[in-house]
This record gives C-alpha cells, sequence and structure tokens, in this order.
C-alpha cells in the first residue's frame, strides 16, 4: 500500500509552460515519478518560463524564474542533448521505464527527435503517449502556433467576457493555459485507468481549442438548437447572469482607488436582504418586488446599486451583505486574498517549498485535500540538469564514470 | 466491482465499469457529465420535483419546461435519472443501498447536510471502505469561511480571477469571463481527484474522503496573479484583451474589416513576414496609405530577425518593429477577421480571431476534427448537435451515450438491476 496515491506511476515529461507543466504538477503532487527531459545545450529555455520574472532577489537566470518554480514542485530535471545519437538512446530507456510520455510542443518536434507515437511505441508497446497543442496533430490548422490568449479567443472564451459596446474584456491571464494543463492532467490520468483496466496503451491527441470549446456549452446549444446567435446587441455583459437570471448582479464599484465589490442576488429573499441591509427605500419599489421587473429595469438598478455601494468600505459592505444572506465579495486583490484571506491561509493553499538556488519560496498549492493520500509539495522546481546524475544512476543503473563520459561527450 | 452499464456503447471509455451516483447541483454537474462522456455509469439523484437547474434557461424554443432547458441538456449528458427524498427515511435507505453499488459518490450539498441525514462519510464507508467520496463546497467542508453564501460571480470576484480580467480603463468595472467557469474549475478540479483517487484504490483497495474547494480553486488558478505577488509582492492590473501585468503593454486586439477581432501575439519580426505583410499590402492595392511600408521592405532585407533586445536602442531596428505592429493594425482595417487569421498564421505569425460560442463550431478545424456531435432527443423525434470531446482518445474515446435524463426517468431500471446485483 502506497502513502501516495501516484506513486507507482513514473512521467517521462516533456512539457513546459503552464499548459503542459501544470498537467504534470498535480502528477507530482500526488507522488507519481515525473522526470522533465530538458536541453543542456539551451539550459532548458525551451520552457520560456525559465528565464522569465517574478525573482525572488536581483539574480536572473534559467534557473531562477519564480513561474517555472510555480509549476514544476517535487518534478526531477534531467538534461539530454537529444542533438545526440546517446541522449536519444538514453531518452528511449527512460521511456522503456515509464508510464506515460507528455508533450505540449508545436506539431511535429516529437517527430523530429525520432520520438513520435509510432516509435514510442516500439520502445514500449504499452505506452500512453498524451500530447497537448492548440489545433491537435490533425485538421487544417495543426501547424498553426498559439499561446493561451489565441487558445481563448478560438474557442468562444475570449468573446464572452466583457461589457457590451467594449472590444473583448477576454482573460486577464492564460486560463487555458491552466485549464488545458487540467484536461491534460485528466487525459493521462483516463488513460492510466483504462491501462490499470484492460492492459492497453494509447495516443491522447488533445486540442486545447477543442477542450476551451467544451466550456460554454449551453450558450452553443442556444445557437444550434434555437438558432440564436451569442454576437447579437447587448451581449456580453457578463457580470451579469442570464442562466439562471438574477438581479442586481454585477461588480460594483467601491470607496478607494480602483475598489469593487460582487453581489448576486439569487433570488427576491436574496433582494429583499439587500434592500434592507442598503435601507435606501428599494424595498418600496413595486416594479423591482419581483425577478422579471428587476431584470427588465436592470440598468436603473445597477446604478442605484452601484450609487450605494460606491463610497462605502468593499470588504465592509460585502461582509454585511454575506451576514445577511446575500452572496457578495469584494474584488480582492492578491495581496489580500493570498496574506490575509483566513480561508487559503488555513487550507495550506500557498506552501512554501525549498528550490536549490532560489531558497524558500511559496506556491500555488492545490484546492483540495484527500483523507488518505493527500498532496505534498516541499522540493521546488529542478534546476536546469539537477537530476541528471540520480536518474542516470538509479534509474537506468549507470556508473559514475559512464555519466563523466557522457558529460565531457556533450550527451548531458 | 459493480455493473457494466446498460449501454453497450459505453464499454469503450475509459471509466467504463465505474459507478458513480451524483447529488444533483448546478455546481458539480460538470464533474458528472466529465465522468459519464467518458464512459461511468452515473446515475444523477434528484429530489422530488427535480434540481433548479432543469428550469434554468435558454430552453428549446424558449418555452419553459423541465426537461427543456438546454443548460441542462448540456451538463446532464450521458447520465441516468432517478429521483430520491433524501429527508424521507425509506429513501435514505435506498440511497445507501445505491451507493454500497457505486465507486463514486459525488455531491455538492451545504457543509453540514449528508452529516446530519447520517449519510456522511464515516455512515457510508463503514461497511464500503472502496467508496470514494468527492464533495465539492463553495469554500471547503471544514475552512472558516464554510458557511457563507456564494455564487460563480462572489467566487470569482473574491478569489482572484476577476481582479485580472477587464479593460485598461480602470472606471470600468473588473470582468467576470462569461460561462460559470469558477464553478467548472472547482469541477475539474473534482474530477482530478476522482480519476486520482479510482487510481490509488486499483492499488491499495482503499477508497477516501476527497474535500473540494471552489474558491481555493479560483485562487490558484490566476497565473501570475498569485505567483508574482508569492515570489515577488508584485500587483498585476488589468488590461483590455490581455495578460495583466505589473507595467501596462502593448495593446494586443485589433477589430477587422468585418467588425470582428482578432488577439495577436508577439508583431512580425522575421523577414519573410515582414515581405509577406508588404506585398499583401501590394495586393490590395493600399500600400500607398500606408507610408511605413517602406520600413517593412527594409526589414524584408534583413538576414536575421529583429532583435527584440535592441528595440529603443538602435533606430532601424525600433522603426521596423513598429511598422511591423502598425501594419498589422492596418491590415485588419482592411480585411475580414479569419482572412487575416488563415494568411498570417500560414506564413508562421501567431494571431488569433475571437470567435463566439456559435462561430466556433462553424469553424472548419472543429468540423474536420468531428467536434460537433449529433445526439438523439428519442421523445423529440429530432438530434441536435452538441459540443464534442475536450480530448481524442484513441482507444478509449469520449462519446455522449444519451441525452440528459428525464426526472425520474431511470428509477425502475436502476432499482431493477441493484436487485438484480444483491
Amino acid at each position: 500500500m502506497s502513502a501516495k496515491a501516484l506513486s507507482h506511476i513514473r512521467i517521462c515529461d516533456f512539457t513546459g509552460q503552464l499548459a503542459g507543466a501544470g498537467a504534470t504538477k498535480w502528477l507530482s503532487a500526488f507522488g507519481a515519478e515525473v522526470i522533465r527531459i530538458e536541453d543542456p545545450v539551451k539550459q532548458g529555455t525551451w520552457d520560456v518560463l525559465r528565464n522569465m520574472p517574478p525573482f525572488v532577489d536581483e539574480r536572473r537566470g534559467p534557473d531562477l524564474g519564480g513561474g517555472f518554480n510555480n509549476h514544476n514542485v517535487e518534478k526531477l530535471g534531467i538534461a539530454l542533448n537529444l542533438r545526440t545519437e546517446r541522449g536519444r538512446e538514453l531518452v528511449a530507456e527512460i521511456v522503456e521505464k515509464s508510464d506515460v510520455v507528455c508533450e505540449n510542443f508545436a506539431y511535429g518536434v516529437m517527430e523530429r527527435w525520432g520520438l513520435g507515437y509510432e516509435r514510442l511505441v516500439e520502445i514500449k508497446p504499452d505506452i500512453i503517449y498524451v500530447s497537448n497543442c492548440g489545433f491537435g496533430h490533425t485538421g487544417p490548422y495543426h501547424t498553426y502556433k498559439t499561446w493561451g490568449p489565441i487558445v481563448q479567443a478560438i474557442s468562444g472564451l475570449t468573446f464572452t467576457s466583457g461589457l457590451p459596446d467594449q472590444p473583448p474584456a477576454g482573460w486577464g491571464y492564460s486560463y487555458m493555459d491552466h485549464t488545458g494543463g487540467y484536461y491534460m492532467a485528466m487525459a493521462i490520468l483516463l488513460a492510466l485507468f483504462h491501462r490499470a483496466r484492460t492492459g492497453q496503451g494509447q495516443w491522447v491527441d488533445m486540442s486545447c481549442t477543442e477542450a476551451g470549446a467544451t466550456l460554454t456549452g449551453p450558450a452553443i446549444l442556444d445557437y444550434t438548437v434555437n438558432g440564436r446567435r451569442t454576437r447579437r446587441p447587448g451581449q456580453p455583459h457578463s457580470n451579469r447572469n442570464e442562466w439562471p437570471a438574477m438581479a442586481p448582479h454585477g461588480i460594483y464599484p467601491a470607496r478607494g482607488e480602483d475598489r469593487w465589490l460582487a453581489i448576486a442576488c439569487r433570488n427576491d429573499e436574496d433582494w429583499r436582504a439587500l434592500a434592507r441591509v442598503a435601507d435606501q427605500g428599494w424595498s418600496e419599489v413595486e416594479h423591482f418586488r419581483a425577478l422579471d421587473g428587476r431584470v427588465a429595469r436592470q440598468d436603473e438598478l445597477d446604478s442605484l446599486v452601484a450609487k450605494w455601494t460606491a463610497d462605502r468600505d468593499d470588504f465592509e459592505t460585502a461582509a454585511r451583505l454575506r451576514e445577511a444572506g446575500v452572496p457578495a465579495g469584494a474584488v480582492q486583490r492578491p495581496a489580500e486574498r493570498i496574506d490575509h484571506d483566513p480561508n487559503t491561509a488555513e487550507w495550506g493553499l500557498w506552501p512554501t517549498v525549498h528550490h536549490s538556488k532560489m531558497g524558500d519560496v511559496r506556491v500555488d498549492g492545490m484546492p483540495v485535500h484527500f483523507s488518505e493520500t493527500d498532496w505534498e509539495m516541499q522540493r521546488g522546481g529542478p534546476c536546469c540538469g539537477e537530476h541528471t546524475e540520480q536518474v542516470l544512476s538509479g534509474l537506468l543503473g549507470m556508473q559514475p564514470d559512464e555519466i563523466e563520459r557522457l558529460r565531457e561527450e556533450g550527451v548531458l | 466491482m459493480t455493473a457494466g452499464p446498460s449501454d453497450a456503447t459505453l464499454e469503450n471509455g475509459a471509466l467504463a465499469g465505474v459507478r458513480v451516483v451524483e447529488l444533483a447541483s448546478e455546481m458539480g454537474a460538470l464533474a458528472g457529465k466529465l465522468m459519464a462522456d467518458m464512459g461511468a455509469d452515473v446515475i444523477l439523484v434528484e429530489p422530488p420535483g427535480g434540481d433548479p437547474s432543469r428550469n434554468y434557461p435558454p430552453f428549446l424554443d424558449d418555452e419553459p419546461g423541465p426537461d427543456r432547458s438546454l443548460f441542462w441538456w448540456h451538463y446532464q449528458t450521458s447520465k441516468r435519472g432517478i429521483v430520491l427524498d433524501l429527508e424521507e427515511p425509506g429513501d435514505r435507505a435506498r440511497f445507501t443501498r445505491l451507493v454500497a453499488s457505486a465507486d463514486v459518490l459525488l455531491e455538492c450539498e451545504a457543509p453540514d447536510r449528508l452529516s446530519s441525514l447520517g449519510l456522511d462519510y464515516p455512515d457510508l464507508s463503514a461497511d464500503h471502505p472502496e467508496l470514494i467520496l468527492v464533495s465539492i463546497t463553495g469554500f471547503g467542508r471544514n475552512a472558516p469561511r464554510r458557511d457563507e453564501p456564494f455564487t460563480d460571480l462572489t467566487l470569482l470576484a473574491n478569489g482572484g480571477p476577476a481582479w485580472s480580467c477587464g479593460y485598461d480603463d480602470h472606471s470600468l468595472p473588473p470582468i467576470r469571463g462569461g460561462g460559470n467557469q469558477g464553478y467548472q474549475t472547482a469541477c475539474h478540479y473534482a474530477f482530478l481527484s476522482a480519476l486520482t483517487a479510482l487510481l490509488h484504490r486499483e492499488v491499495s483497495g482503499r477508497g477516501q474522503h476527497i474535500d473540494v474547494n471552489a474558491f481555493a480553486a479560483t485562487n490558484v488558478t490566476t497565473e501570475m496573479a498569485s505567483y508574482h505577488w508569492l515570489v515577488a509582492q508584485g500587483t498585476v492590473q488589468r488590461q483590455t484583451g490581455r495578460h495583466a501585468q505589473e507595467q501596462p503593454t502593448m495593446e494586443a486586439q485589433m477589430q477587422c474589416a468585418d467588425g470582428r477581432w482578432l488577439t495577436t501575439g508577439f508583431p512580425p519580426r522575421r523577414p519573410e513576414e515582414l515581405r509577406w505583410m508588404h506585398d499583401w499590402m501590394v495586393e490590395l492595392g493600399v500600400v500607398e496609405e500606408f507610408p511605413e511600408a517602406v520600413f517593412l521592405e527594409q526589414g524584408a532585407q534583413l538576414e536575421a530577425p529583429l532583435d527584440i533586445s535592441k528595440i529603443g536602442v538602435d533606430d532601424q531596428t525600433t522603426v521596423i518593429f513598429g511598422a511591423a505592429r502598425e501594419g498589422m493594425v492596418f491590415l485588419a482595417s482592411k480585411v475580414p477577421a479569419y482572412e487575416l487569421f488563415v494568411r498570417a498564421q500560414d506564413v508562421g505569425i501567431s494571431v488569433g480571431i475571437i470567435y463566439s460560442p456559435d462561430e466556433v463550431l462553424e469553424d472548419r478545424h472543429f468540423v474536420e476534427r468531428g467536434f460537433p456531435v449529433q445526439v438523439e432527443h428519442p421523445e423529440l423525434g429530432r438530434s441536435f448537435t452538441y459540443p464534442g470531446a475536450p480530448y481524442k482518445f484513441e482507444k478509449s474515446p469520449w462519446h455522449i451515450a444519451r441525452r440528459a435524463p428525464a426526472l425520474g426517468e431511470h428509477d425502475a431500471e436502476v432499482w431493477a438491476e441493484l436487485e438484480a446485483l444483491e
């Protein structure tokens, strides 16, 4: 019996950035042995986050990127020069001892290294291969380049975030790098489960734009069933809620510079509670009593609510509303939700890991707890090649002098 | 260990042979759908009168009705449906029997509800230690804010995402992205958790209880906003249609001649890309309207891509780079968005068209890869097009086995199966 949920699983990991590394972060947090394969010549910088801010101090370099550390905790890192024949042989040996090979390169990169799916199956017949790129490995756009914001644009998620008569607001971060990583991890786990039950390995061809396009389902059906397109006057208005209709429902200004709070009245009872807390005579207004009336006059209602909230404290007002039973919350800034919200601190949501060069750094933890085999994060992301010797000797049984010779030959 | 699903087509899915009992809820419905569409036998338990989200718009032909909600249709595919009143002792006993036949129980009840009914993990697992219970709550089962009311909006506003989304103009509010993405993010973590616990159970034989915290899920789905603070106490600021950053960055979206928008990656900087821009302007007969075209021609003569570290340092690099940026905006004003998207991508420039959800289904990529799928609604004598697979499995495919269940549709079938099994 294992103390960690996935300690019986080994991953030969070619992923990078968040869309790939985020997937294997879940696996390593639950005890899978995740071995990142990186390039010694470019010091692993095919993952651009290795070199990118934030940094803990004035030092810079491919081992010091804060985002890379965040996404690669608990993984092992080895450096293998795949331009050399010996480097490719060593990768094949690692594949042979792995359960999964995964990557999120552009289409064709793995084939160029002689590591396409057909070759992987020759090395290990029941291997699981999961590829994640913007448009997958087939179809008319499979050579097109994407990153998070492009995936979000193509899949309908950028369009559905914003206000009427404004450009799309979209997502102010790579929502589909996070979420693409979640779907990639699901694909890996599903394929592992299928193999556990049937003995079969397989290739999962993930197109991140397709994963994204599953996330606006009711809007898609409104078109395919009712013929109603989302591109129409008054749309999008994503701080409001149509399905189900709620009003008032929005993000309203509060006292101070760029301070805001969200309020959602789910039903008439919430509306009466809001009116009671606000004490502005709203409960006397006949046409606001029922949902239909509030929805029909939502612009008017929003301006009344905004006028009331505008010179009030965001946290205090939201707390008063919640006490009255109305869902509400300040638009928290990073410092507020990370350092001052008891609900993240007591959860252990920001664990401190130890990185060989950066020292102790806090990272994103997991929003789940398992009663028996919970996640753990202690070791920071690997420096480039940090575990090369450990993996070559421990996993492949190589001797120190042989490893030294490979280093001199430029294989490592 | 459990009876297989009754529909033979499910047997290929990766979760064939896994039985899930799901207590119906708006928040957790996607987690159940993700399991059901991969072949798990998901039995959806609704209270008498049905789950409230049966009555969410939009409706088939805009006529309300508990079996006409497209919201319900989308989130409940491939599931079977039964009705149980957990307030009633006889139904509680039946629920316990049903759970005894299941691998996973998925629920989003208020933190104390199952224990008050005598149906929490200790009660259900006493005789069934293989059970995996996945509980999704707004703030965690035992967390300080556990009893606070919430909706998708307040989770996304209070948990971080909204701070990063919106416009350069900060007199406009932060924006919640559409489509219940807060609830859906919690469901992604719930599904990952269930799969991880199932894999562990294959080795250990033991189940466990998993506490999924939706507020925490939104907190760790904010990319740079969190780790810029965690690592260097930096605060990102929202910017129109692009990453929130500590400092303002260049605009990333362009409106095209047909009114639709594109989002760009990095502006063109390779000589062949600059040549392409110039030549297309010539072909369109508009090059005279763009005086900076001369710099595109200069750039096209270069031996190597522009060195972006020299922008603002080297005059030639700076003007060529500026012309490349402005040139894309100029081209956008002359051609429809789709044409610019494919023409630019064909020469290797990363841009993306901003589609509305309905336009996605009509795009060549999605059509050629079989993303739109048909789902039969036998009682209507029609089939409808649904969004398809989030991932393409070679051997254990994603598949919608049936449309969402009517209220209590599988009552007789499920209990007859269970009796046969017992």
